[in-house]
């Protein structure tokens, strides 16, 4: 970020792993300020194949913007991302998202089928219509999501939950490699997070990676494999049994990182220029 | 002894300039300051509508009263405003239609039953101009002047002045006083309705005055300037002020300025210029006070010295330079460290990656940093202190990153570069050597 | 009432044509020329209104109106500089270009003042409306003080003349609806998840910038077409209105893009066949006022979102639930008179839940069973909060009152089930119900 920087001997521990093409996710380096606000700050991340991984952290520690900047949907200021050693633009049909319910418009008028069915979109390509075979695929996945009598319910008309699993049945159909869901256990029923419960270890059992933003740290231990914990940095990330000790959880959530958080503010704000 | 006659070129002024330029005045003065809230409301598109909306009401006052009193014509235009407010709020609550397209459905079909009745007006050949309802006649707001001084204040001259004139006056009052007497009222109710109702202030009743202001600004408006600089004068020079502070009642001074100052130079660009520039007739006033207040907003947007863009990158520019002194210096500075007092220019200019290396030298040569023996470059008694206190912001940085932040040691120079230009604080109270194991050098008295 | 207005109406009255031509202009067989206009109008509705579906759908409604205004002062330079430069000023296609130019800049600055700026949306499209219009006013006074004899064509392009709609403008009309509803059937699934979901679109690899773009060319296509008949005030009730509309009568994109066409082309067609056959109705504004007069009316009687039948709903509720409480207390405790009203106590006569109208009256088998039911449903629905609650606390936030009534049938048999497997004595309460 810096335009002139010296070049003095770096450390000899060099931590960073060769980017390896069985990673479904390196992130080196990863930058982002966002609205002024530097959000995350010089992280590193290698996501291992075949694992459900939380990412847990205090409001406002950046973690729906990892899982944005990985997917090119904010500007990352500095670092690289890539999926199985690939950019992100080689990698899009290998990867899955669940965005946050809140960001959509819920009046908005399409069915849930048609939600599910946007999935494919990519897959079906441009200009081409919505063929029977793939109404039966995003059925299907509906079905799995056990919301297969509403598929043809306006989606306001769905609970909270319904909604959740709408999306969740549209991240299925993109039948992905590789998923990231912001926020899916955020205002459901305990029916719903059972059911996504079962979809992601369904997923890990098929071989594939589930990057979830959670909310909620006591079931972190019981739902996910891997954590990764963070607060405008990576605080600690690896297997759960390994990261999520006290002294971690303490250097996330605790008030220690305030004044980082203060300095990088300011530097940001210098650097758009504000007063 | 000073005579008693009105000069001819003053007493034209007065018959010609005067009133159209004291509605004009008026108009901006009391729509810049109601836009203020608008704006923050994010309800600018309001005075558009609302504008659009008086011309049913307009000719249904004219064909009903057959005169163009304009006490009636302000009845039937504060009718059709308020009952355009009525109805968005409906449409947006009842029918549940997203609020900028309630706004375009109420006001293009009240726009649209206005033009309907206009032309079955005009049938009956009564003159009601479309036009002025768009953009206005302040040209036609002449009067006699009469020939004496002394005649000026009689009771006369004073029933001469035209009631828009008038009613602009007392709209303006009205405005002052609604927002020297509410001004608290209506700046919590902008900012959070539902704190405002919790403190007994009734946030509706708030937005209801607000839009009842806003249709009488439109409705006293219409006949003298037209709907279109209504529209402007509701947001630009609000939009102009808000480019140019934080706060809001800073922020409502500038707009009145701003507000009155377009209308000033509007006018004078529409009715003298085109003189001076030979044309046969004067340009439209209205129509140029908003072109006027649009060029202030893009001015505002550029060279605001508080958000302006031209101020943003001259900012972004003097941190760039003040970065690439410090890291001179601070390249300098380790060198010296290592007893090198003098660094060859070309062994800096391979090792740091600064652009306009040369330029950051005699930057830093004027601050008396260094001193530039040609090929060679020298850290003064001023840079070296500088240098000292620059690694030691750095080293204590890296300290506090590594010891507090957990961050891992590769990453933390890089880092600590940032965070040693920008910031004063001094993260962690002493240390003697830094994560790496280098001397944090002590602390300075302040130079200088 | 004055004499005017009477004579205004008394005229009118005169004027109202023969059935004959009425039905000739309806059926298009009154001349060459209304044909033209009538059928360029419905055409330029069928345009407008799938469009305006997608404005509607991205929350564009308003750049519409600011791209609208836009326009005025593109026209009047492009006039100027036409006549500046020796050629026919009053050229359509010179001044449309104008249009196009200063309508696209519009849009533009709006994007840059929200990219750039701390303004909002709302601001900058104001501050676009109404500095181009002033603009274009200012400019058209201009014309008017140099060139004395060619303005007055001018001031069409703000208020609109049908009639100045030629075969040509028929033909460019049925062009452009042609153009939008192709664009419409091979992209609408790409605007459709662009409008409801950006970021997934985004990710799916849409390019939403590119969507974005189609969807503002096809607006300054229809509002550039539509000025002259229309006028640019109008042109945006062409494109909002319709839409508006049609978004009452379903909850599906492309039933909504239909109907909004469909409202377009009457509105259109009636609209021009109405300023066709009377004298001195402009038809922009009888097309928008057709087109508002089917929005006020989908706005009232649509079955689902319109306003009487929300009215119904939450009365029958409102209702429902007055007669549900008092057979419930009726039934714990027969011997207490009922607090209802007359209108109540008839109602639930006639429902045949009570056998007298008298406050004290009994409850015949009907209300009896009711009632049992009515309790039966509220003891559970108390029980799983009592059992439950821990489980979904943040969904309790409904009143348990309201909740008993508006339960299925379904939704019963479940809390039942749920009640059940977790151990509770169910029976235990529905006997505590009946003794």
């Amino acid at each position: 970020m810096s335009t002139a920087t010296t070049q003095t001997p770096r450390s000899t521990l060099d931590a960073r792993p060769e980017h390896s093409a069985d990673n479904p996710l390196s992130v080196h380096a990863m930058t982002v300020a966002y609205h002024r606000k530097p959000v995350l700050w010089d992280v590193d991340y290698d996501a291992p194949p075949g694992s459900l991984v939380a990412i847990v952290g205090p409001n406002g520690a950046g973690k729906s913007t990892f899982i944005k900047a990985c997917l090119g949907l904010i500007p990352a200021a500095a670092g690289t991302v890539e999926f199985w050693g690939k950019p992100y633009k080689n990698a899009r049909a290998k990867i899955g998202y669940v965005p946050q319910r809140e960001t959509v418009d819920w009046d908005f008028p399409v069915s849930a089928l048609d939600v599910v069915c946007m999935g494919l979109y990519r897959k079906i390509g441009w200009f081409k219509p919505i063929r029977k075979a793939h109404k039966a695929a995003a059925m299907e996945s509906l079905e799995r999501m056990g919301l297969s009598e509403y598929a043809n319910r306006q989606i306001a008309q769905l609970s909270g939950g319904q909604q959740q699993r709408v999306f969740l049945a549209r991240a299925l159909v993109q039948n992905a490699d590789l998923y990231f869901m912001d926020e899916p256990f955020a205002g459901v029923d305990a029916a719903t997070e059972a059911a996504i419960i079962e979809v992601l270890r369904e997923l890990r059992s098929q071989g594939k990676t589930v990057i979830v933003v959670h909310h909620d740290l006591q079931t972190v231990p019981t739902y996910f494999d891997h954590a990764m914990l963070l607060n405008m940095r990576i605080v600690a990330a690896g297997p759960v049994s390994e990261v999520f000790t006290d002294e971690n959880l303490n250097k996330t959530y605790g008030g220690r990182l305030t004044l980082l958080a203060e300095a990088s503010e300011a530097v940001a704000r210098a650097q758009q220029g504000q007063l | 002894m000073i005579s008693n006659q009105i000069p001819d070129l003053i007493r034209e002024l007065i018959s010609f300039d005067l009133f159209p330029l004291t509605s004009a005045i008026c108009v901006a003065l009391s729509c810049g300051l109601i836009g203020n809230h608008l704006v923050l409301r994010k309800q600018s598109m309001m005075g558009d509508a609302i504008s659009h909306a008086v011309l049913p009401g307009l000719v249904a006052a004219f064909l009903l009263s057959s005169s163009r009193s304009p006490v009636v014509m302000f009845l039937g235009a504060g009718a059709s405003a308020l009952i355009t407010v009525a109805l968005i709020e409906l449409v947006k609550r009842l029918g549940r239609v997203e609020p900028g397209a309630a706004m375009g459905v109420v006001f293009s079909v009240m726009f649209a039953l206005g033009v309907l009745m206009l032309e079955q007006a005009s049938a009956d050949h009564v003159d009601l101009d479309a036009d002025c309802v768009l953009y206005g006649q302040l040209e036609t707001l002449f009067f006699v002047a009469p020939n004496q001084w002394d005649q000026l204040l009689s009771i006369e001259t004073l029933r001469a002045i035209p009631t828009q004139v008038t009613t602009l006056i007392g709209l303006t009052v009205l405005v002052l006083i609604f927002k020297l007497a509410l001004h608290k009222e209506l700046r919590i109710a902008s900012f959070d309705p539902g704190l405002a109702t919790t403190q007994g202030i009734h946030a509706g009743l708030i937005t209801v005055l607000l839009m009842v202001m806003t249709a009488a600004c439109a409705v006293a408006s219409f006949e003298a300037v037209g709907s279109i600089l209504v529209i402007a004068m509701l947001i630009c020079p609000a939009a102009t002020a808000r480019l140019c502070t934080d706060r809001l009642s800073t922020q409502i001074k500038l707009s009145a300025v701003f507000a009155v100052s377009s209308a000033f130079i509007g006018y004078l660009l529409a009715s003298f210029v085109p003189e001076m520039l030979g044309m046969p007739s004067s340009l439209n006033a209205a129509g140029m006070m908003s072109t006027v207040s649009g060029a202030m907003v893009a001015i505002a947007a550029a060279a605001s010295p508080s958000h302006g863009l031209i101020a943003k990158s001259r900012r972004q520019r003097s941190l760039r330079r003040s970065i690439a002194i410090e890291d001179l210096i601070g390249t300098l500075y380790r060198a010296s460290e290592m007893g090198i007092t003098r660094s060859p220019t070309t062994t800096i200019e391979l090792t740091m990656h600064i652009k306009d290396l040369n330029q950051v030298i005699q930057a830093a040569e004027r601050q008396d940093l260094i001193i530039n023996h040609g090929s060679q470059l020298e850290l003064t008694k001023t840079g070296l202190a500088t240098g000292a206190q620059l690694l030691r912001r750095h080293r204590l940085w890296e300290g506090y990153l590594v010891d507090e932040a957990g961050i891992r040691l590769d990453n933390v120079h890089d880092i600590a570069e940032q965070l040693e230009h920008l910031s004063t604080q001094e993260p962690v109270p002493d240390l003697q050597t830094d994560p790496q194991g280098k001397p944090v050098p002590p602390r300075m008295p302040p130079t200088l | 009432m004055n004499p005017t207005l009477a004579q205004s109406l008394t005229q009118t009255h005169d004027e109202i044509p023969s059935l004959r031509e009425i039905l000739d202009t309806l059926t298009l067989q009154s001349g060459f020329n209304t044909n033209a206009v009538i059928i360029a109008a419905t055409l330029l509705g069928i345009a407008a209104g799938i469009i305006g579906a997608f404005a509607l759908l991205r929350k564009r409604s308003l750049t519409a109106d600011a791209l609208s205004h836009a326009t005025l002062p593109g026209i009047t330079a492009a006039f100027l500089i036409a006549s500046a430069l020796g050629f026919n000023a009053r050229s359509l296609p010179i001044l449309l270009l104008g249009a196009t130019i200063s309508g696209i800049l519009g849009v533009t600055l709006i994007h840059a003042i929200l990219s750039h700026t701390r303004l909002r949306e709302d601001a900058a499209i104001g501050i676009v409306l109404s500095v181009f219009f002033g603009i274009g006013v200012v400019l058209l006074s201009v014309i008017q003080s140099t060139a004395t004899s060619s303005a007055a064509g001018l001031n069409h392009f703000i208020y609109g003349q049908t009639a100045a709609m030629l075969t040509n403008d028929a033909i460019i009309m049925g062009t452009i609806a042609f153009v939008s509803i192709s664009i419409a059937l091979l992209v609408m699934k790409e605007i459709t998840i662009v409008c409801f979901n950006e970021s997934f679109a985004k990710v799916t690899g849409i390019h939403t910038g590119f969507i974005d773009a189609l969807i503002l060319a096809l607006i300054v296509l229809v509002t550039v077409s539509g000025l002259q008949a229309v006028g640019l005030i109008l042109i945006v009730a062409m494109l909002i209105i319709p839409p508006a509309a049609a978004r009452f009568w379903t909850d599906r994109v492309r039933v909504l893009v239909l109907l909004s066409a469909l409202i377009g082309a009457i509105s259109g067609f009636f609209g021009s066949s109405v300023s066709a056959l009377l004298p001195r109705k402009p038809a922009g504004a009888v097309i928008v006022l057709c087109a508002g007069s089917i929005f006020i009316l989908s706005m009232l009687l649509a079955p689902k979102r319109g306003v009487v039948a929300q009215i119904v709903r939450q009365s029958t509720l409102r209702v429902r639930i007055a007669i549900d409480h008092i057979l419930e207390s009726k039934y714990e405790h027969p011997e207490q008179h009922t607090k209802a009203d007359l209108t109540l106590r008839v109602m639930l006569r006639a429902l045949g839940f009570t056998s007298s109208l008298s406050a004290s009256s009994t409850l015949t088998k009907r209300g009896l069973e009711r009632g049992r039911r009515v309790h039966r449903n509220h003891m559970l629905w108390e029980q799983y909060l009592i059992s439950f609650a821990d489980i979904a606390p943040s969904h309790v936030d409904w009143s348990v009152d309201l909740v008993e009534h508006v339960l299925d049938d379904q939704l019963i048999q479940r809390l039942e089930r749920e009640i059940r497997e977790s151990g509770l004595h169910l029976d235990h309460a529905s006997q505590e119900a009946r003794s």
